[in-house]
């Protein structure tokens, strides 16, 4: 099924990266697709109203968004087992420009007993690392 | 501050909740996704799938479930508007499908004061309508002490 050989695979070895950009119209698509309507993440007045710079996205799409690249190198989004995230810093959503945020996955361990392969997914936004031990466990 | 005592407290099964085959395309144009498994049924059941299968972080939507049942409770003392997310993972036994049938039950895992602040970690497991595991979510939140 899978068209990665595992005995080819490096530590470090780069997976892929990809730009992704997040406008306000993500987070109401996200908000509508998973529940969650927390205001600060589409109403300006609300967020600042809570001390923060402006509305923000949510960790949970920043998050789902990050594992598509792991997602596609498996090729079935279904072999990704084990997938966990530190939320490290905001995605601030501007209302005419959004936010590009950068993810590149590099093989982290490779587990060739179980032909488990963890991706390590560097995601950044604004040069700035928002999803520390950002960490996909696909099986091959 | 979160009450110390509720550490190790669960929280009983929450009602099914059948995962339709829209809603994972929903949540899959949301997140992104151009994986052919989570938005075409055919190559879904060409890799051996049932039906379209979700994303990986779809199993938060169950989640939530759960975790709204701690947030409503009283002796919990979480005020939400506090909440911050700290960390979120998921380990999958087998991918959520459309059709599916999902119950969750949740346990508060661990209760810590760091600096003023709470750091509550919950773990929810979800499971289909054979009762079988699909997913452990373990999430922790952070709720930020009064300034």
């Amino acid at each position: 099924m899978t068209h990665i050989n595992l005995a080819s695979l490096e530590v470090g070895q780069e997976i892929g990266s990809k730009e992704f950009l997040l406008t306000r119209d993500s987070l109401v698509r996200y908000a509508g697709a998973s529940g969650d309507f927390n205001p600060i993440h589409y109403r300006d007045d609300f967020a600042k109203s809570v001390g923060l710079a402006g509305v923000l996205a949510h960790g949970m799409l920043t998050m789902g968004v990050a594992v598509q690249v792991a997602a596609n190198w498996v090729g079935d989004a279904g072999k990704v087992i084990d997938y966990g995230v530190r939320f490290t810093k905001p995605v601030f959503v501007d209302a005419a420009e959004g936010a590009v945020v950068l993810v590149t996955g590099k093989i982290g361990e490779i587990d060739a007993e179980n032909g488990v392969v963890r991706i390590d997914l560097s995601v950044v936004y604004n040069e700035t690392t928002v999803l520390g031990k950002a960490q996909a466990k696909v099986r091959l | 501050m979160v009450n110390p005592n509720v550490e190790g407290k669960k929280y009983p099964a929450t009602a099914p909740y059948l995962v339709g085959r829209e809603k994972i395309r929903e949540f899959a144009h949301a997140v992104m996704s151009t994986n052919p498994v989570n938005l075409d049924v055919f190559a879904a059941q060409a890799a051996g799938y049932t039906d379209v299968v979700a994303p990986p972080t779809f199993a938060v939507v169950i989640q939530e479930r759960s975790l709204s049942t701690v947030l409503a409770d009283p002796e919990a003392d979480i005020d939400f508007s506090r909440v911050v997310h700290g960390d979120q993972r998921f380990v999958h036994v087998r991918p959520i499908v459309a059709g599916d049938e999902l119950t969750s039950t949740l346990k508060v895992a661990s209760v810590k004061s760091l600096g003023g602040h709470s750091m509550v970690t919950f773990e929810t497991e979800i499971f289909d309508a054979q009762n079988q595991l699909v997913s452990t979510a373990i999430s922790t939140l952070v709720v930020r002490g009064d300034e």
